[in-house]
């Protein structure tokens, strides 16, 4: 008989497992500058600036006193993200230490803003969704109660960009959040027990939910996502108090089902007409058309309005779908109450680029053309800064803030987007050096808004791309895409930038470069602190007025959360951000990706095969203070 | 040493060692040939590499999977197929995104090309979908001949740039010696069957 050991070492030939990591495609060289458009060429307003007619800060309905807490994560309606607690300071942050770490049991892209309410800290995870209630008022915040929602385990396979899930809100004694697999729930703050629990999306056409739900005037506002696989999207309103469905608005169709009627005044031509979400698509598309509402929603107390931005229109591949694709790669004004639209702008009609609608919208009172206006601000995926007019949906000016030769601005006369030709996407044609890459030249991590420097803080990206259209059919359940993809650095190589961007002068602060595009949220406090996360593993903080680096503390895992601010109940100032690496960018370390393949990732892993050498998954709370 | 050759020896051994192992209970059976575990009842196939008793993972083979090996156009097809039926929406070129990259090493469920048929007929709890009854079984077959491709040295050696399984090579009919983990590291010293 050949004992074991040998008859193993004759019979086999593998050579071991060689770890994709050392077999990884280097990042390829950055787009040259003379690709892309500089800002006095492609940005266009309205009026010269008026900075002297009024200061820039969110009205008092919309961004209320600052009670210390952090129950939503947009902190408040006016989605500001700003702090107003001072303790800590451009002077004395460079002694911020941690406080305490809370292991998420998910090594899985952590996205979400961890939520302070009463003394308790609450967070929810990646899939599988666990919801974690934490109690700040004992030594090092002992769980108070956790649920596990169990989300089928298959929705994973039609979640398009990693588990993700962007955070949940507490009011009315409810933590209410989505689950992957298309739940949404409210938890009793108590308790932890469900007090409803409403499902809104089907897996199984390849429908997830990964927003954060917007709570406000008795409702709780949720859209899906499944915009790589011809899901149609949607916004609806659910009561609060029971869950039961007020009201579905879709973004495509006909205009019954986009809830568009008498009372929808959209300011440019080319939004009016009747049924445009049927006829700007071939026949039928609409149906599988996208659209998705993945992002974030905004509530308007002033003017009793709800805004939110539409996803890509499916399939990638536009050659497969002529026409605008309304109402695709939009902002929608809604009444919250019956979901009718009021008006609509589209930032990218008939998208080639998957320049989702979906970013955040700051709402502001702002000096304009000499008089003050209410107005959102909206860093859309396609490049530019919009400035509209919350009351009629106009485009006020329209500023690069990264890098773009997609197209060549917009025409503030018709609010149409000047698409440049060398550019455009077709079938049997590779494109080259394509900017704004298709994650946008910033994807859906939120930005923040000081009215101490009127800034906006906002994280971002600095890639581009090539990119091939390759036919694709409809598979219900499956990607529809019908795009090769392949990223790569923007000009100047660094991938990421924390742009301090000047809305009322149209122009850039200052800038920060980062290595790796910025996936993380941006906070600002009224100690002139902006803190952010970056995908190898650090927290920084940077002075609000210069962007002068103050401090930076190397976490387990790289940061593609929410960072916040809070008041502690021993009455301290602290910060808190979830790390764990994922998401679109960050799902070659944490997800079933190998970066041999720059393709992967719908062309993500082509710019991105370096970070392994940077960081592992990971999934962990940080609470920050400083120290007494 | 041919690899027919060393595929008995396998076989041979498995039986061996499973009749002289002191460890195994009673009533167990004895680590089947590959023949005829491949009469396993209700055609089911083998995913897993534990195998309770057994000294070394067991398998199932399938004959329909013979005529997919050392078959340049299986793999060629199953590359048309797999774009065509959005599989690559999931696992990009192998290197995966929203699905697990199948140009590595790892198999969870086994990369024999039964294994690899099964999971396509039957889906995976985390995410596969359920393609039986759906794709015709011949092209199951084909699919399943280009995902074991794409993890093949030579397959990996044919790519240029950054997009690779775009030149599958066959699947050699060696691998089918692969008792569903492959490739088995080399092991420098065994001590899981001594007496």
């Amino acid at each position: 008989m050949i004992p074991p050991g040998k008859w193993v070492r004759t019979l086999l030939w593998g050579l071991g497992v060689v770890t994709p990591l050392a077999a990884a495609q280097s990042v390829p060289p950055a787009v040259p500058a003379t690709e892309i458009f500089s800002a006095a060429q492609i940005g266009h307003a309205l009026s010269p600036p008026t900075p002297t007619v009024g200061r820039t800060e969110p009205s008092t309905a919309n961004a209320p006193l600052d009670d210390g807490q952090w129950t939503m994560p947009s902190k408040n309606y006016a989605s500001t993200r700003f702090s107003s607690l001072t303790e800590i300071t451009a002077q004395n942050v460079a002694h911020l230490a941690p406080e305490f770490q809370f292991s998420l049991g998910v090594n899985k892209g952590q996205e979400a803003a961890p939520i302070v309410a009463d003394n308790v800290l609450y967070v929810v995870t990646a899939y599988p969704n666990y919801v974690y209630a934490l109690d700040l008022t004992q030594p090092g915040a002992p769980l108070k109660w956790k649920f596990a929602p169990t989300p089928l385990p298959a929705s994973q396979g039609v979640a398009c960009c990693d588990v993700v899930n962007r955070g949940g809100t507490v009011d009315q004694g409810k933590f209410i959040f989505n689950t992957l697999d298309g739940q949404t729930i409210a938890l009793d703050v108590k308790t932890g027990k469900p007090i409803w629990r409403t499902r809104l999306g089907n897996i199984n056409i390849g429908e997830t939910l990964t927003m954060a739900p917007l709570v406000a005037a008795g409702k709780v506002f949720v859209g899906n996502s499944g915009g790589e696989l011809g899901v149609r999207g949607w916004l609806a309103a659910l009561n609060e108090d029971n869950g039961e469905l007020i009201w579905r608005a879709y973004n495509t169709g006909p205009d019954a089902d986009v809830k568009i009627g008498t009372d929808f005044h959209p300011f440019y031509a080319d939004d009016k007409g009747t049924n445009l979400g049927v006829s700007s698509w071939p026949a039928g598309a609409w149906k599988i058309g996208g659209g998705n509402v993945w992002g974030w929603v905004t509530y308007d107390p002033e003017l009793d309005a709800l805004y939110y931005g539409s996803g890509n229109p499916g399939p990638w591949n536009a050659d497969q779908r002529p026409g605008d694709n309304k109402w695709t790669t939009g902002i929608f004004a809604r009444d919250p109450a019956t979901g009718n639209a009021r008006w609509y702008y589209q930032m990218n009609p008939h998208d080639e680029h998957d320049y989702d609608g979906v970013n955040e919208q700051i709402l502001l009172d702002m000096p304009f053309g000499g008089t003050m206006h209410k107005v959102l601000v909206h860093m859309d995926r396609n490049g530019y800064v919009y400035v509209i007019d919350r009351h009629t949906g106009q485009v006020l000016s329209a500023d690069p803030y990264g890098p773009v030769n997609s197209s060549k601005g917009v025409d503030l006369a018709s609010g149409r987007l000047i698409v440049n030709p060398d550019k455009e996407t077709k079938v049997g044609r590779e494109v080259h050096d394509i900017c704004p890459t298709a994650s946008g030249a910033k994807d859906w991590n939120p930005s923040s808004f000081s009215p101490d420097t009127g800034l906006i803080y906002i994280p971002h990206e600095n890639m581009c791309m090539d990119w091939t259209n390759v036919q694709v059919s409809y598979i219900v359940g499956t990607p529809y895409v019908g795009a090769s993809v392949h990223m790569k650095p923007g000009p100047g190589g660094n991938r990421g930038e924390l742009t301090a961007w000047d809305p009322v002068n149209r122009r850039a602060a200052w800038v920060v470069k980062e290595n790796f595009p910025i996936w993380s949220g941006t906070v600002v406090t009224a100690g002139n602190v902006v803190f952010y996360g970056t995908l190898d593993g650090w927290f920084k903080a940077v002075d609000a007025r210069s962007g002068a680096a103050l401090w930076k503390y190397k976490v387990d895992s790289g940061i593609v959360g929410q960072p916040i601010s809070f008041r502690g109940p021993d009455g301290h100032q602290h910060i808190a951000v979830l790390t764990g690496v994922g998401g679109w960018s960050g799902a070659v370390v944490s997800g079933p990706v190998d970066p041999r393949d720059g393709s992967a990732a719908l062309g993500m892993v082509n710019v991105m095969s370096d970070l392994p050498h940077y960081t592992t998954a990971g999934g962990t709370l940080y609470v920050f203070a400083l120290p007494r | 040493m041919s690899s027919h050759s060393r595929a008995e020896i396998a076989v041979a051994l498995l039986l061996a060692l499973g009749a002289c192992s002191p460890q195994r209970p009673p009533d167990a059976q004895p680590a089947q040939p590959a023949a005829a575990a491949a009469s396993a009842p209700d055609g089911a196939v083998i995913v897993s590499a534990l195998n309770p008793g057994m000294t070394h993972s067991v398998y199932t083979v399938d004959p329909r999977a013979k005529p997919y090996y050392d078959n340049p156009a299986a793999v060629t097809e199953g590359k048309r197929l797999f774009g065509q039926y959005n599989c690559s929406g999931c696992h990009s070129n192998g290197g995966g995104g929203m699905a697990p990259a199948l140009m590595d090493n790892e198999w969870i469920y086994g990369d024999r090309l039964e294994q690899i048929h099964q999971t396509l007929v039957e889906g995976r709890p985390n995410g596969m979908p359920a393609w039986g009854n759906k794709i015709p079984d011949a092209q199951l077959w084909e699919l399943a001949a280009y995902v074991r491709s794409m993890s093949l040295p030579q397959t990996l050696a044919a790519q240029t740039g950054g997009t690779p399984s775009q030149t599958p090579a066959p699947v050699p009919a060696s691998i089918e010696q692969d008792a569903g983990w492959s490739p088995v590291p080399v092991i420098t010293h065994d001590y899981t069957a001594s007496p």
